[in-house]
């Protein structure tokens, strides 16, 4: 079966030691995490994981049910790229003269929506947010002028269709 | 060093008493029902030994000499009893030393609460004497855990501890308690855990997939269960037993299923897997519709998967969604607690007899038993065979003791061979295959089941791997008869190096020590056995003490345990020779 990347959305209780109890989860399975981040969701009290990974429908099923095994893991779901939207977010350091001296890279900042955060005499820092592809290649523009510092989030992600989960927990309250 | 904090002020109800942490951890043992709990003290759990010191007349702490053999002994309580067994240990050492165990009892499915001392909590982190992330250590091998930093948290985490120790699929919880939350003192009422939001022990039962299920049961024409531990778990071996008799439907057993239905029952055909029975194995990829019981399908039960019983309809009754198309896949996935499953399918299937299908298990076990039964049973020349060792056992129980064994060429021959007429009766670790698992297990299984004779068996070498828990039998007086099966190798390794590495013996041929001498150095009462003509007596001696009692058979040292289904083998290619 063919690997694609997979986004794996996991509702839980706010409950320290959850984030190793779920790596651990792709630990076992020598999965890797292509990105992870940890927020609070739409529900109150309740966080959301948010983990892409690369690997066969097969496996993201399997991975999903022993997540939802874990007791203070609420439901989880997994999603094709399709079926998301999703940003990650990047930062790029350059050094101010280049920018200055190369009139290009302002260039690049208007033609690609990114957008500039800070400013000093030495540095300036730009932000995009974007799909990976997106902050791909922003940053191979930027590379020939000396990236002083590149750093890019984890994907966020909401699902196009409709998440049960308010529904989920309403239950759970009706029944307890 | 209190820690109170406004929120607990205002649970606070009338009805509470003030307590250390420490105390309330007793306190809520006892309100759990706990009567014997396994440990051993140590620094960071001091203020609870105190208070067991205290409360001594209510709560019997059992002392094993390792803690190693605390988990298991808590594991052969909870196997022959269906409660939650409970260990305790210190810090660090103490607790690292229950790894093992809890590893065990998680494959196992067994409920187990460990509770472990941690360091005062302005100490975590700091690398303080006897610091161990047991939390993170535990966090792939338990079921749940939680480290507790305040006294008040004592009573919901601990009643959360057993009611996810026992419900659903049961598992092991480790609880981890820093020494100031013990200290400081609390305002103590307990009220039982009755659910969680985020867990559902139970999954919902589908009534339209139960109807496929008994639909494609009933049009079949070769039908197969394979029943695992999941029919005990749910205490639902008379469901089993009415199913198998209403339908006519042969079952086999997993190695954990085993006694779940008598092994004397005429629709019982034995044992699956690498080292199961014959007719089983070859027939699992004849059956047209083969119906999975609360069991896994471990590999040591499929072999290759590739090949596993691919003509065949799989149902499959099961309490965890995770287990669904884990290794195989279901195509009527029958979600529940085979409690509730089987006893609404009970009602859906039609009455019916396979007589003809059934007649194929038997031709198949006449082949086995004239191969290898019959040779293993009754071998007049050479050295004794284990198998004749777990038919004198059969002989004196009449199928009515708990047989514990441990993890080897013993345990398959023990699996094979036992009688049982009741459930729970085989204790045995299973998924993890520990070794040193069934001497500790013993002492539980016996303080579980008093009224019941409990027989450890156990090779040369495992038996070295907890020899140390002689000390709680003589110290306890738990009366368990010990066998050792001793070939002085380590014969299930030495087997494979034999078949499958051109008998190199690497490391398993053994040295060991006069183990009637250790026995007595317990004072537990010994006899050693070398001669066929010696061993019924012998086996007769032991089983009718009152008290522990050591049993060392010299066995033929290079015996093999057939049949078997080679690594990456069909189970229908399993080997008779």
């Amino acid at each position: 079966m063919e690997k694609k990347n997979y986004t794996v959305s996991i509702y839980t209780e706010n409950n320290v030691g959850l984030l190793s109890r779920i790596a651990a989860i792709f630990l076992k399975r020598h999965i890797n995490i292509e990105s992870v981040t940890v927020s609070k969701s739409e529900v109150e009290g309740v966080m959301r994981f948010i983990i892409v990974v690369q690997v066969t429908e097969e496996q993201v099923q399997k991975v999903v049910k022993q997540i939802e095994k874990q007791i203070e893991v609420i439901k989880a779901f997994y999603h094709t790229d399709e079926e998301m939207i999703y940003q990650e977010t990047a930062l790029y350091k350059v050094n101010s003269e280049e920018f200055v001296e190369d009139m290009s890279i302002q260039d690049f900042i208007k033609e690609t929506n990114a957008r500039i955060v800070t400013v000093t005499q030495k540095f300036f820092v730009i932000e995009k947010t974007g799909k990976r592809s997106e902050t791909d290649s922003l940053y191979e523009k930027l590379k020939p002028y000396g990236l002083m510092q590149f750093v890019r989030s984890g994907t966020i992600a909401v699902t196009k269709n409709e998440m049960p989960i308010s529904n989920i927990l309403k239950q759970f309250d009706t029944t307890n | 060093m209190e820690v109170k904090t406004a929120s607990f002020e205002k649970l606070a109800t009338p009805a509470t008493t003030t307590v250390s942490g420490a105390e309330a951890v007793i306190k809520c043992l006892l309100e759990e029902g706990v009567e014997t709990i396994y440990g051993y003290p140590g620094g960071a759990i001091m203020p609870v030994y105190d208070e067991l010191y205290k409360y001594q007349n209510k709560i019997h702490h059992v002392l094993t000499r390792h803690e190693q053999g605390a988990t298991h002994a808590a594991q052969g309580f909870a196997r022959v009893t269906g409660k939650v067994g409970v260990a305790m240990a210190t810090s660090g050492p103490g607790a690292t030393n229950l790894v093992t165990g809890i590893a065990d009892a998680q494959i196992d499915s067994t409920p187990l609460v460990c509770i472990t001392g941690q360091v005062g909590s302005h100490l975590l982190g700091s690398d303080a004497f006897q610091e161990t992330d047991i939390v993170g250590i535990s966090t792939p091998i338990t079921k749940w855990n939680y480290q507790i930093t305040k006294a008040e948290e004592i009573p919901e985490i601990i009643a959360r501890a057993f009611y996810i120790a026992r419900s659903g699929r049961p598992g092991p919880v480790l609880i981890d308690i820093t020494k100031d939350a013990q200290f400081a003192s609390l305002e103590f009422s307990y009220k039982k855990c009755s659910g969680i939001r985020s867990y559902k022990p139970e999954p919902e039962i589908s009534m339209p997939q139960l109807e496929k299920a008994a639909e494609a049961i009933n049009s079949a024409k070769k039908p197969f269960i394979v029943f695992g531990q999941g029919v005990i778990l749910g205490a639902a071996e008379k469901l089993l037993k009415q199913l198998v008799e209403k339908t006519g439907i042969p079952a086999a057993w997993t190695i954990l299923g085993l006694s779940a239905l008598p092994t004397d029952h005429p629709l019982n055909v034995g044992m699956v897997g690498m080292h199961g029975n014959y007719a089983p194995n070859m027939l699992t990829n004849e059956c047209d519709v083969l119906i999975a019981i609360g069991m896994r399908f471990d590999d040591r039960v499929t072999g290759n998967l590739e090949k596993y019983a691919k003509q065949a309809k799989v149902i499959h009754f099961e309490i965890d969604p995770a287990e669904i198309d884990k290794n195989v896949k279901a195509d009527v996935p029958v979600l529940g607690n085979v409690k509730k499953t089987l006893a609404l399918l009970l009602e859906l299937v039609e009455g019916n007899k396979h007589e003809a299908w059934h007649q194929e298990f038997k031709d198949l076990y006449k082949i086995e038993y004239d191969k290898i039964i019959k040779n293993d049973l009754n071998a007049e020349r050479g050295k004794i065979g284990m198998a004749e060792v777990i038919d004198e056992i059969n002989t004196c129980s009449k199928g009515d003791a708990v047989i514990v064994s441990d993890v080897g060429q013993h345990q398959m021959v023990a699996c094979r061979y036992s009688k049982f007429n009741q459930t729970r009766s085989k204790v045995t670790s299973g998924g993890l295959g520990t070794m040193g698992f069934a001497l500790p297990a013993a002492i539980g299984a016996k303080m579980g089941a008093p009224n019941r004779e409990v027989v450890a068996i156990i090779g040369d070498g495992g038996y070295q791997m907890t020899i140390q828990e002689l000390g709680t039998i003589f110290q306890t007086k738990t009366p368990v008869k010990i066998v050792i099966l001793n070939n002085g190798f380590l014969g299930m390794v030495r087997q494979w190096q034999q078949l499958f590495f051109d008998k190199r013996y690497a490391s398993t041929e053994m040295v060991n020590p006069d183990f009637v001498t250790i026995a007595k150095g317990y004072h537990i009462k010994t006899n050693q056995v070398t001669e066929r003509a010696q061993l019924a007596e012998a086996v007769k001696e032991m089983m009718e003490s009152k008290e522990a009692y050591f049993l060392e058979v010299k066995v033929e040292q290079e015996e093999n345990v057939f049949p078997m289904v080679p690594t990456g083998a069909a189970v229908s290619e399993i080997l008779l020779e």
